[in-house]
């Protein structure tokens, strides 16, 4: 009844193409947005923004990256861990390197060149598919991690391995790296380029490039036979995918972490954001974010629950309830929504669009 | 009967032979089509017709002959350059795009005509969205044109079978082809269903000029649409001519009906 598209009419195309064509869509959204940038930063605690928030906007980047190449282009990967490691010794390269350089401009670029890492290990896909080409992505994972643990160059020849984000800063005066810098500060920089990266990806699955992975992952040979290009396009996709894993990369290295060596991007890291994505739902750029909340927030309130209640249980029992009860929730959700998080949203709304009648 | 507007041979195939290693497929055929007919390819199931399709559409190569398209000899090319050549085509099994709607699979036919690049259309401003309210405008015309306004939104995985087939049609329709190739669009239709396909080939014939290749079984339909027919029957080409000229072929008559011993 109140959520509805019934007299709502659109009388140009550019308006049917809009991202948002319910009304009451694009005031959720904006109070979403609203939400996020106003009213968190003012009430959230310190741990709040550093543990909880933080975490969940990057491997949200990370999962929609993940869900451009495997949902929207279909091609399974499990290399996402080795190209986060990627972004983040790339943009520790260029900001030791260059420290003149912008924050900006450095995580930008360390996407721009995991994208070409990203391409060279999706030559690949051209020849092999499914769970083949799972493995032979798996390769570059192992390949990536072992070449930043091998060679000190990397890590400016650092003895322990790890690197360490420089203090860095937009505007010239507000840091977002570094021991200095504060949550606050370190949270709205990552949501402003996590909503335009998120933006950005939603522009591209609409337009044309989106329309050609989505016809390679249905039916690859109906698409070939249509005029679009295997090669270029699955490249496409991954160089795309390769640009959000490094960029999160980036970030969860110089925002998040502050610190970091390469075991913190293992095949961990490629499973927990695989998982992210298919329990968000593949091919939805809203699933990526729900994935990432579910896998990122879940644990961390399945730990204080018992405290809230009141409950004294020791901390080891906890973690171990915490294990199973996680694992009970994955395979409910994944028995009772086989499409994700994503598709239970659409089926909510579907429903209350007709609600408070059956039909 | 209405004035049919044929025109030049547009392409030719010349002594094509087709072999998957022992298994010869076809056999030296020999045929042309001119612009603006319909050209039917007939023959008993195994006869060889997709794959006949398979190679002017350039999936499978020939390991003999020639395919001569627009006055010139047609090298060996990969598959989606035929698309940009001007042969666009449909199949004998429906193969859309399921998770996709109505409306974007037929804008995928359209993918060689978008020249926006990655960054113009990441940012979906100027020229990408330009092009996007463009191809809109044409493909809205298709929709028309086959009468499937109500399906535009739904993805066509939910679609029944029938409106499966006219969606492919449209995706196929959207390239603006100068050949198309229907591999069976009637198959498992009922006889409504067959008269609304057939009147929208004919359309897209009429209308647009666009010269049609058709495999289909129902003869009814092969003999009232085709200006021509090539008959096909174990890789080998038994008849090539009218409808009539067809229909009274010895040749043809023992390979459909069998001949008695």
């Amino acid at each position: 009844m109140i959520y509805r598209e019934a007299g709502e009419f659109k009388s140009s195309y550019q308006a049917d193409q809009a991202i948002l064509t319910i009304r009451q869509d694009r005031w959720f959204i904006w109070g979403l947005m609203a939400f996020a940038f106003l009213v968190i930063p003012a009430i959230s605690s310190e741990y709040w923004l550093t543990t909880i928030m933080l975490p969940f906007l990057i491997l949200g980047l990370a999962a929609l990256g993940l869900n451009i190449l495997t949902g929207y282009a279909g091609q399974l990967s499990l290399g996402t861990g080795g190209f986060m490691a990627t972004g983040a010794f790339a943009a520790y390269k260029l900001a030791t390197a260059f420290p003149e350089l912008n924050i900006v401009i450095v995580i930008l670029a360390s996407g721009l060149i995991t994208s070409g890492v990203g391409i060279l290990f999706g030559v690949p896909s051209l020849r092999i598919k499914g769970f083949y080409l799972a493995v032979a992505t798996l390769a570059s994972q192992f390949f990536l991690i072992w070449m930043f643990n091998k060679f000190g160059w990397f890590t400016n020849y650092s003895a322990s391995g790890v690197i360490s984000a420089p203090p860095m800063s937009v505007f010239n005066e507000i840091l977002v790296t570094g021991p200095h810098a504060t949550p606050v500060a370190k949270y709205l920089f990552v949501l402003t380029l996590v909503v335009l990266l998120t933006l950005v990806a939603k522009n591209l699955v609409r337009s044309n490039i989106g329309r050609e992975w989505m016809a390679v992952r249905d039916m690859d040979i109906a698409a070939e036979i249509i005029g679009i290009p295997m090669l270029s396009t699955k490249l496409k996709a991954f160089a795309v995918s390769s640009f959000y894993c490094g960029v999160a990369g980036a970030l969860w290295a110089f925002l998040h972490t502050g610190s970091v060596e390469p075991l913190a991007f293992d095949v961990n890291r490629s499973f927990q954001v695989l998982f992210m994505v298919i329990i968000g739902g593949l091919g939805s750029i809203m699933g990526a974010f729900l994935g990432a909340g579910f896998i990122v927030l879940l644990p961390i309130l399945l730990t204080n629950a018992p405290h809230w209640f009141g409950l004294n249980i020791a901390v080891d029992t906890i973690s171990h309830i915490e294990f199973m009860v996680f694992g009970i929730l994955i395979i409910f959700f994944l028995i009772v929504e086989p499409h994700g998080l994503a598709r239970l949203w659409q089926i909510t709304k579907e429903k209350l669009r007709l609600w408070p009648f059956p039909y | 009967m209405f004035q049919r507007n044929i025109g030049d041979v547009i392409l030719e195939v010349q002594g094509i032979s087709l072999s998957f290693g022992a298994m010869r497929v076809l056999n030296n055929i020999s045929f042309d089509i001119r612009q603006g007919e319909i050209r039917s390819i007939i023959g008993p199931n195994g006869a060889g017709k997709s794959s006949m399709l398979n190679v002017i559409n350039g999936v499978y190569h020939p390991q003999e002959g020639t395919i001569i398209f627009q006055g010139e000899r047609r090298a060996e090319m990969k598959v989606h350059e035929a698309a940009a050549q001007g042969i666009a085509r449909t199949f004998q099994n429906i193969a859309l795009f399921k998770g996709m709607s109505t409306l974007d699979n037929i804008m995928t036919g359209r993918n060689q005509m978008m020249k926006s690049n990655l960054l113009q259309q990441a940012i979906y401003w100027g020229k990408a969205q330009k092009e996007e309210l463009k191809h809109r405008k044409v493909v809205e015309e298709i929709i028309d044109f086959l009468e499937i306004q109500a399906i535009r939104k739904t993805p066509v995985g939910r679609l029944p079978y029938g409106m499966q087939k006219r969606v492919e049609l449209g995706r196929a329709l959207a390239a603006e082809p100068e050949i198309l190739l229907l591999d069976e669009p009637m198959a498992g239709m009922n006889v409504e269903e067959k008269e609304d396909m057939s009147r929208f080939v004919l359309d897209i014939n009429d209308e647009f000029g666009t010269t049609i290749v058709l495999i289909e079984h129902d003869m009814g339909v092969v003999m009232d649409l085709s200006d021509r027919v090539v008959v096909l029957d174990y890789g080998v080409q038994l008849a090539d001519g009218s409808p009539d000229e067809v229909r009274n072929n010895q040749a043809v008559i023992d390979a459909y009906l069998g001949v008695a011993h």
